[in-house]
């Protein structure tokens, strides 16, 4: 049996992380041979995008935003290395964190674990879209106030939860607070801070 | 993450046509909270990937007679909100609840709870689906092995990680797998199975079938129960889901599940045996949760499941009949 290392070896030519990064399109070699098969199958059935980079386009924030993607990039590499929306962060890249939340269609997902193609046609929204310095969104500005970030490493991710959160759950309990944000790790450990935060947001958003 | 061409079919019928006839040509992509981490660690490396989710009739939760159809792109957080689900099946909406992570809730499906892989760390590892060496010695036996089995004769001693397998077979629920050359019906119970080679697969899914439908009859009085390490982000230690169908206090046929206990949903029939006839209290429950676990094999390091595993029985059959725990 083959381990991950031997794997990554032999998928090194063809998936370099530079390219990965810089968005460059794969080695000679895979692509050459995989195109032939697409093209015979994309006679078939009429609609398959790659291997190479496609063109697309995302509504993020309010804005139509278009890129050029391989298929396997993720939404949240997208934002991150396309785009510059660098808010969600990439923690665990494996949907366990919560460090890549953002919404798609008014619902909280792991940025890491939906494909950037697969978000077309959808409303995306980052952190980025709830103010910055000057105009803090209540949530943001009370997790300032209650000292509910240590590396802050965490913290995009928590906001986000904590935004989708209230916008279901106005006037949630302590209790609700804890299972609400059940979907973020803080290794920093400042959940108490987070959870007083997110009370106080729910405080300060119904009274506005 | 191996590169791979997308489809995005929007008809059954065409995403029917893009799959392949072996493992490793196309992948369905539902939520991707599974198949996205298997790809990025290279277990899965589809040359295709198939999106289901704008698939209109693989959507939607429906009444058929007494029971429901729920289908394959049903979000957990669709399945838990839905005032039918949770009035006929609350073991179902209790399973979905606790998959405690809201954002895996909105991405995550039905189909793909039953389809997901493993989370056996030799299979995550590139050590195959039975975690063994080169030499073909089991690694999960001489090794660290505290989250897997407690049930079976092995060759796979990794634990069916689907949160709905157990309760689905408690209500008897079946599953419709269509290829493009037609569909079969099958019970969940026959869904999933044991591999006793790294070629097979843990659930009877071919490469070029897909999950469609779930239908689930009408129940008795169901639940479910999980014990889990934390509560967020993490599948349970062990879970047992119930189905009773009662005469007036009076228990005329029970189902028991254990979950994560075995390569597959596992059926406790002497605990089954035990509560037929019977009315529930609290301690034919604890009686019960004993004879589920009577026969248990634990490995080297997860005795402590065998007593998850009595307490979750328990606990389920104690849910399900009202009774406070
Ligand atoms: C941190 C974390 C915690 C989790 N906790 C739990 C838990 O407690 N309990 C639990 O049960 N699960 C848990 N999960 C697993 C979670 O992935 C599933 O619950 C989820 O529902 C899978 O659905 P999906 O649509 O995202 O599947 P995908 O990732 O899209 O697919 C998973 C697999 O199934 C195949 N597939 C999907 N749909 C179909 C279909 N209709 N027909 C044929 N093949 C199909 C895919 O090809 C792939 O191999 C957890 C996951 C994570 C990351
Ligand atoms: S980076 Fe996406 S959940 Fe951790
Ligand atoms: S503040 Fe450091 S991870 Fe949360």
């Amino acid at each position: 049996m083959s381990s991950i290392k031997d794997k990554e070896k032999q998928t090194k030519p063809a998936v370099s992380r530079r390219g990965f990064l810089g968005g460059a399109s794969v080695g000679g070699g895979l692509l050459a041979t995989s195109l032939a098969v697409q093209e015979a199958d994309a006679q078939a059935a009429g609609k398959l995008s790659g291997l190479g980079e496609v063109a697309i386009t995302l509504n993020i924030n309010g804005k139509p935003t278009n890129l050029a993607v391989e298929p396997r990039v993720t939404l949240l590499d997208a934002l991150r290395h396309k785009l510059d929306l660098t808010g969600a962060k990439r923690v665990c890249d494996r949907g366990t964190c919560g460090a890549c939340t953002i919404m798609v269609n008014g619902k909280t997902v792991y940025g890491c674990s939906v494909l950037a193609i697969d978000a077309v046609g959808k409303q995306i929204a980052t952190i980025e879209s709830l103010g910055g310095p000057g105009k803090l969104h209540p949530v943001s500005a009370a997790f300032v106030k209650h000292d509910a970030q240590q590396c802050g490493y965490c913290t995009p991710g928590f906001v986000m939860a904590a935004k989708a959160f209230l916008d279901k759950n106005p006037n949630p309990t302590r209790e609700q607070v804890q299972k609400g944000l059940s979907g973020n790790i803080c290794r920093c450990g400042t959940y108490v801070g987070m959870r007083e935060a997110v009370l106080e947001a729910s405080r300060s958003m119904r009274n506005a | 993450m191996q590169n791979f061409e997308y489809a995005n079919p929007t008809t059954l019928n065409d995403a029917l046509g893009l799959l392949g006839s072996a493992w490793g040509e196309a992948d369905v992509l539902a939520g991707g909270t599974d198949l996205l981490s298997l790809m990025k660690e290279y277990i899965h490396s589809p040359k295709r990937v198939v999106n289901i989710k704008n698939i209109k009739e693989l959507g939607g939760i429906s009444k058929v007679g007494s029971g429901l159809r729920i289908g394959a792109t049903v979000t957990l957080d669709e399945l838990s909100s839905n005032a039918m689900v949770k009035q006929m099946y609350p073991s179902l909406a209790q399973a979905a609840m606790e998959v405690s992570s809201p954002q895996l809730r909105n991405m995550g499906t039905v189909g793909g709870d039953l389809c997901q892989r493993p989370r056996c760390w030799y299979f995550r590892g590139g050590s195959g689906l039975l975690g063994q060496d080169e030499s073909g010695k089991s690694l999960v036996a001489t090794g660290e092995n505290k989250y897997h089995a407690i049930f079976g004769s092995g060759p796979a001693w990794f634990v069916s990680a689907s949160s709905f397998g157990p309760a689905l077979i408690a209500l008897g629920a079946k599953v419709t797998l269509q290829s493009a050359s037609g569909k079969r019906e099958i019970p969940v119970s026959e869904f999933f199975v044991s591999p006793k080679s790294n070629g097979e697969r843990e659930i009877a899914l071919k490469p070029n079938e897909i999950l469609t439908q779930i239908v689930i009859p009408a129940a008795g009085k169901n639940a479910n129960y999980e014990v889990r390490h934390r509560e967020a982000v993490d599948w349970p230690l062990t879970a047992a889901a119930v189905n009773l169908t009662m005469a007036g206090n009076v228990v005329k046929s029970a189902t028991v599940v254990m979950g994560h206990v075995a390569a597959t949903p596992w059926r406790a029939s002497q605990a089954e045996q035990m509560l037929t006839g019977k009315t529930i209290n609290v301690e034919l429950a604890d009686k019960a949760g004993e004879a589920a676990v009577a026969n248990a094999t634990p490995l080297s390091g997860n005795s402590y499941k065998v007593q998850l595993a009595k307490v979750a029985v328990k606990r389920a059959i104690l849910r399900a009949a009202g009774i406070a725990i």
